[in-house]
C-alpha cells in the first residue's frame, strides 16, 4: 500500500441544453457554420446589454437540486475580467460569491462502497467562442457560436481518493445530469468539459499538499489516466525529494503525459465584480417548487426502488436504471405485463443487444413498451416458443412490425391443439419403432429423438411442451 | 424669427398646422449648422443626406395622414456614444475609428418611430470621461456664450449645437453629471432621468451602473416632450425599471405653491464660487416667491461622493473598455509582431490620457487584495450618499442646489490637473450616485455667462422636478437670451 493519499476536486463546465443563448436569443446549436449563430449581444459589440435567457437559471436551479444543493435566495452575475481573443468583452459573465447554488453532494458507487462526494457550488456563466488555429501557426481563426451558450459550473469538493473514484464520480454526474435532462452531456462536444485539482500527500496528514490543475480532458478514459499519470509524477517528485510546482496542466492523449500549460506565477487576477448591467436575482421559493415539480427520480433512488419494488438483483437493477429512457421502457413495460424478471431478462438481453449492434437507443428505437410485452404474452401463453421469441423479436426490431404480425406473416403460429399434435405423433410412432423399443427399454434418449422428430415434421412450430406431455401418453399405450 | 430657433413644440405647432414641412425646418437647420459650426464645433458626424431622405419621408407620409406626434419631423442630435445603424459612432475615441454599428440604440429607435429626425452625432469627451469636452480624442467644441471658454461635458457637443440653435433638442448621456453641467454652462435645460427611467440599450458604457440618457432642450416643455418619447422600460434592458411612464407635459403649466424645496448647507459650501451662490440664492427666492415651501436640511456624506465616484466609475469603466483590441471593429495598431503587441500597441495610441488614466485607477481599485478598500468600500459610501438623500425625502418634495460651481472656464485652464477639473462635477456625482433624476436649468448669468440651476426629486419623480422647473422658467421669461454669435460669426474669427 502507497503511504500516500490522493486528493481530488473535479471542476465540470456542463452545457446547457437551452434552444437560446444565456443572454441573447441565438440558437445553440452544435457543428453550424462558424460566426452564424451571432448578433451583437453575443458578440459584445459597443453598447449591448446582456438579458437573462430565464430557463438557463431554471436549469441551473435543477442541476442544484438534482445535487442536493441549498439553493440561494439571492443570486447576481459577476464578471470576471480577463482578455483572451475568443472572449468578445474581454470579461466572462458569471457568478462569483452567490452561485445558484452551493453545499451539495452526490453520492458514488465505488467498488461495491456508497461515499458521499461534497458538491461545493453549482453556477450559471456563458460560454467563450472557440479559437482555430492555422497548421502552420501563423493565424488563428475565432468562431463566436459558441459565446453565451449558457453553462453550469460544479466544483466539487476536493472528496475525491482516486483517479478511479473520479472517472466514477463524472460518470455518476453524467447519469445524474442526463436523467434531469438539463444537458446532452456530450463530452465530444464539449458539452461536458472537465477540468481536475490535484495533490497528493502523507497518509494522515491534515494538510493538503501542492495542487496542480489538470485542464480539458475530453473523456472518461482521458479523466482516469490523465489523472493516474499526474498522481504518480506527483509521488515520484515527492519521493525524489522534489517539490510540486503549482501549475496548470495540459492531457495530452497522444503521448500520454501531462504538459504544462502556464505556471502560478502567470496566473490571472480576475478582477470580479457586481455586474452592473444585470440586476440580482431573487430565485423565490415558487420557482425552486415549480423547478422540483421536473426533478425526475435520480439514478440511485430508482435503482434501489427497482430492487425492492420489483424484486430485482442489484446488477439488473444497476443496468436498468443506467438511462433514464432505459427505466422508464422498463415500467412502462412492467405496469403492462406483471413478470419484472421476465421484462427485465428481456430488456437487458435481447432488445439491448440489437439496439447496440445498430447504434439506437430508446428514443430511437421502432419497438415500444406495448410491442414487447405483447410479444412476451404470446410467448407467455405458448403461442410462440422462447426460440420463436426471439426472432420475432428481431424481426419487429427490424421493421417495426408488431408481434401478432410477424408471426402471422412468417407463420411461425405454434400448433398447440391437441388433435392435430395426436395425429402427427400417432404417425411418428408408427414409422420409428426402434426408438419406441429403445424408449420401452428405459433409454432416456429415445424420448428427445422422437420429440425432434414430431418438430421436424411441423417445421418447429409444434409446442414442446404439449408434443412431450402427448408423447409420454401416447407411448404409454403402445 | 428663423426657423433653427423654433423650439420643439413651437415646430411641432407649425407642422400639425401645415404652415411648414419637415423639410423646411430640416433645411433651417441645416443651413444654421453650416452658418456657425465652424465656431461651435459641436458635431463629429452631420447625417445631411441621411436626415433630408428621413424629412421627406416623414412629409410623404404626413401628407397621406400620418399623425403628427409631438416630435414627427423635429431635427434632433445625439451624442456619439448612441449607436446609430450603419452611423458613424465614435465617443469621439480614435480607438472606434470608422466604426459603424449594426443596430440601433433604443432611445433612437423611438425618436424614429416618432418619426424625428436625425441630423448628426455630436462631439463630447472622449467614452464621456471629462467636463469640457476638451478630452475628445477628435476636436474640442467650443462654449456658444464665449468660444474661447468651454461648453461643459461630456455631453458639451450636445449642449452646444441646442445653445447655439443647430438643432431644437439632443440627447446627452450623464454618468456624474454629463448633461446637466454642460446644460448649466452653455444656457440650456438637461435632465437626467432616475437611473432605469431610459434603456441603455446601445449606449457605449462608461460606467454601467451609473450612465443614463436624458434630453437636453431649449425649455422645459420641450424637454417633457422629448422624456415622454424616450422613457420607458426595454426588454432589451435587463435594468430599465419596470414603471409607469407619466405624461410629464402634463406637469407643465402647474402651480407650484405648497411644494417644498430642500437647500442643504453642504451644497453652499463645497468650492463654490459667490457669484454663483448669489445668483443661485436669488433663484431659490424667485422660487419661495412663487409659493414653495423652504426647508433646510443637511446630506452628511456629500463630501465622500467624490471620491467614492472616482473609484467606483473607473472601476466600470476598466471592465467595459477592455473590448477595445482592435482585432474586431474599430482601430488597429497594424505595426506589430504578435497578437499582444496588436493589443498593447491598438490600445495606447487609441485611447487619450484620461481615458487611460482612469482604465489604470479601475483596474488597481478591482485588483485582488485592494477591491475591500477601494471598490467594496465606495460601494458602501454610495449607500450612505443615497441613504443621506432618502432621508431627506421624508422632509421635502424637491432639493434645490447649484448645478457646477463655476460658471464655465477658459479651455485649457483646466486640462493639466485632472483632480481640479473633477470638481466641476461636484454637485452632480451625488445624485448619480444615488439614481436619481436631476434637471439643471438657466437660473442667471455672469459676465454674460449661464449659470445652471439644479432641482432634484425623488425616484422616478421627473413629473415634479418639471413641474418646479416649468414654473420658474416662466417666472423668468428674460432667461429666454441667446448666445449673441453677431459678434464673431460674421466677423469670421
Amino acid at each position: 500500500m502507497s503511504k500516500y493519499e490522493v486528493v481530488i476536486g473535479l471542476e465540470v463546465h456542463l452545457e446547457l441544453g437551452t434552444k437560446t443563448k444565456i443572454f441573447c436569443s441565438c440558437p445553440t446549436t452544435f457543428g453550424d457554420e462558424p460566426n452564424t449563430q451571432v448578433c451583437p449581444v453575443c458578440l459584445g459589440l459597443p453598447g449591448v446589454l446582456p438579458v437573462l435567457n430565464k430557463r438557463a437559471l431554471e436549469f441551473a436551479v435543477l442541476t442544484g437540486l438534482a445535487l442536493n444543493c441549498e439553493i440561494n435566495s439571492y443570486s447576481k452575475f459577476d464578471r470576471k475580467n480577463y482578455f483572451y481573443p475568443d472572449l468578445p468583452k474581454a470579461y466572462q459573465i458569471s457568478q462569483f460569491d452567490f452561485p445558484v447554488g452551493k453545499n451539495g453532494y452526490l453520492k458514488i458507487q465505488s467498488n461495491g462502497e456508497t461515499r458521499k462526494i461534497g458538491i461545493n457550488r453549482v453556477h450559471l456563466e456563458e460560454d467563450a467562442g472557440k479559437l482555430i488555429h492555422s497548421n502552420d501557426g501563423l493565424f488563428s481563426l475565432v468562431d463566436y457560436n459558441r459565446t453565451g451558450v449558457p453553462l453550469v459550473e460544479i466544483v466539487s469538493e476536493p472528496d475525491l481518493r482516486s483517479a478511479e473514484e473520479a472517472r466514477v464520480f463524472l460518470e455518476d454526474l453524467k447519469k445524474i445530469l442526463l436523467y434531469t435532462g438539463v444537458s446532452d452531456c456530450k463530452m465530444e462536444e464539449g458539452s461536458l468539459r472537465c477540468d481536475a485539482n490535484i495533490s497528493v500527500r502523507l497518509k494522515g496528514e491534515a494538510e493538503l499538499g501542492t495542487k496542480t490543475e489538470l485542464k480539458n480532458m475530453n473523456s472518461f478514459k482521458a479523466v482516469q489516466k490523465g489523472l493516474e499519470f499526474e498522481v504518480e509524477r506527483q509521488i515520484e517528485r515527492l519521493e525524489n525529494g522534489h517539490r510540486i510546482v503549482q501549475e496548470t496542466l495540459r492531457w495530452d492523449e497522444t503521448k500520454g503525459e501531462t504538459v504544462t500549460m502556464r505556471s502560478k506565477e502567470e496566473a490571472h487576477d480576475y478582477r470580479y465584480f457586481p455586474d452592473p448591467d444585470l440586476v440580482p436575482m431573487e430565485i423565490g421559493v415558487m420557482m425552486v417548487e415549480k423547478v422540483k415539480k421536473e426533478l425526475p427520480e435520480l439514478p440511485l433512488e430508482k435503482k434501489e426502488r427497482f430492487v425492492s419494488q420489483y424484486c430485482l438483483s442489484d446488477y439488473d437493477a444497476q443496468v436498468l436504471t443506467g438511462t433514464r429512457e432505459m427505466a422508464v421502457f422498463f415500467e412502462e413495460c412492467v405496469k403492462l405485463f406483471s413478470e419484472p424478471k421476465i421484462v427485465s431478462n428481456w430488456v437487458m438481453g435481447e432488445l439491448s443487444m440489437h439496439m447496440n449492434a445498430a447504434g439506437l437507443d430508446f428514443c430511437t428505437i421502432k419497438v415500444t413498451p406495448e410491442d414487447l410485452v405483447e410479444m412476451l404474452e404470446m410467448l407467455k401463453q405458448g403461442k410462440i416458443s422462447g426460440k420463436m421469441a426471439k426472432d420475432v423479436l428481431a424481426e419487429m426490431f427490424n421493421s417495426g412490425k408488431k408481434a401478432h404480425q410477424v408471426v402471422k406473416e412468417k407463420g411461425m403460429e405454434q400448433i398447440s391443439d391437441q388433435g392435430v399434435l395426436e395425429e402427427i405423433i400417432q404417425e411418428v410412432i408408427k414409422t420409428n419403432p426402434g426408438p419406441v423399443a429403445d424408449y420401452k427399454a428405459k433409454k432416456k434418449k429415445a424420448l428427445g429423438f422422437l420429440v425432434g422428430q414430431v418438430m421436424k415434421s411441423t417445421g418447429g412450430s409444434a409446442n414442446p411442451q404439449m408434443v412431450n406431455e402427448i408423447l409420454r401418453d401416447k407411448l404409454k399405450n403402445v | 424669427m428663423n426657423l433653427y430657433e423654433l423650439k420643439v413644440h413651437e415646430a411641432h405647432d407649425l407642422i400639425k398646422q401645415k404652415k411648414i414641412s419637415c423639410e423646411e425646418i430640416l433645411l433651417g437647420v441645416l443651413d444654421r449648422i453650416e452658418e456657425v459650426e465652424g465656431i461651435v464645433q459641436g458635431f463629429v458626424t452631420v447625417t445631411r443626406d441621411y436626415a433630408l431622405k428621413k424629412a421627406r419621408e416623414t412629409d410623404k407620409k404626413i401628407a397621406l395622414g400620418r399623425k403628427v406626434g409631438p416630435l414627427t419631423g423635429i431635427p434632433f442630435a445625439l451624442k456619439d456614444n448612441m449607436c446609430s445603424k450603419d452611423i458613424l459612432t465614435t465617443c469621439s475615441s480614435k480607438i472606434l475609428e470608422g466604426f459603424k454599428p449594426p443596430y440601433n440604440a433604443t432611445v433612437f429607435e423611438r425618436l424614429e418611430e416618432q418619426g424625428a429626425v436625425l441630423v448628426g452625432k455630436t462631439n463630447m469627451d472622449e467614452f464621456a470621461m471629462g467636463s469640457s469636452t476638451e478630452n475628445s480624442g477628435l476636436f474640442a467644441t467650443k462654449n456658444p456664450w464665449d468660444p474661447s471658454r468651454v461648453p461643459g461635458g461630456s455631453s458639451g457637443g450636445s449642449a452646444a449645437v441646442v445653445a447655439s440653435d443647430q438643432v431644437p433638442f439632443a440627447l446627452g448621456s450623464d454618468t456624474g453629471g454629463s448633461i446637466r453641467q454642460p446644460a448649466s454652462y452653455c444656457g440650456v435645460v438637461g435632465m437626467k432621468p432616475t437611473y432605469g427611467r431610459v434603456s441603455r440599450y446601445g449606449l457605449v458604457a462608461f460606467a454601467s451602473s451609473l450612465d443614463q440618457i436624458g434630453p437636453l432642450t431649449k425649455d422645459v416643455k420641450d424637454c417633457a416632450l422629448v422624456m415622454n418619447a424616450i422613457c420607458g422600460s426595454d426588454l432589451k434592458d435587463s435594468t430599465s425599471a419596470p414603471v409607469d411612464v407619466p405624461d410629464f407635459c402634463s406637469f407643465i403649466g402647474k402651480e407650484v405653491k405648497g411644494i417644498r424645496m430642500g437647500i442643504a448647507e453642504e451644497y453652499f459650501s463645497l468650492g463654490i464660487d459667490d457669484a454663483v451662490r448669489n445668483v443661485i440664492g436669488k433663484a431659490i427666492d424667485n422660487l419661495e416667491n412663487l409659493g414653495m415651501g423652504k426647508v433646510e436640511l443637511s446630506l452628511p456624506h456629500t463630501s465622500y461622493a467624490l471620491p467614492a465616484y472616482y473609484l467606483v466609475s473607473p472601476a466600470e469603466a476598466s471592465s467595459n473598455l477592455s473590448r477595445y483590441d482592435g482585432i474586431r471593429y474599430g482601430f488597429r495598431h497594424e505595426d506589430s509582431n504578435n497578437l499582444l503587441e496588436t493589443y498593447q500597441k491598438t490600445r495606447s495610441r487609441g485611447f487619450g490620457a484620461e481615458v487611460k488614466r482612469r482604465i489604470m485607477l479601475g483596474t488597481y481599485a478591482l485588483s485582488s487584495g485592494y477591491y475591500d478598500a477601494y471598490y467594496l468600500k465606495a460601494q458602501k459610501v454610495r449607500t450612505l450618499i443615497k441613504n443621506d438623500f432618502d432621508e431627506a425625502f421624508k422632509n421635502c418634495d424637491v432639493i434645490v442646489t447649484p448645478t457646477a460651481p463655476t460658471v464655465s472656464f477658459k479651455a485649457g485652464e483646466n486640462t493639466q490637473d485632472p483632480l481640479q477639473m473633477y470638481l466641476n462635477d461636484v454637485f452632480t456625482i451625488p445624485v448619480s450616485m444615488s439614481g436619481l433624476p436631476a434637471v439643471s436649468i438657466p437660473c442667471g448669468f455672469i459676465n454674460g455667462l449661464p449659470v445652471g440651476l439644479q432641482i432634484i426629486g425623488k425616484p422616478f419623480d421627473e413629473g415634479t422636478i418639471l413641474q418646479v422647473a416649468d414654473a420658474f422658467e416662466q417666472s423668468r421669461s428674460f432667461l429666454n437670451m441667446k448666445p449673441n454669435f453677431g459678434s464673431f460669426v460674421r466677423g469670421g474669427v
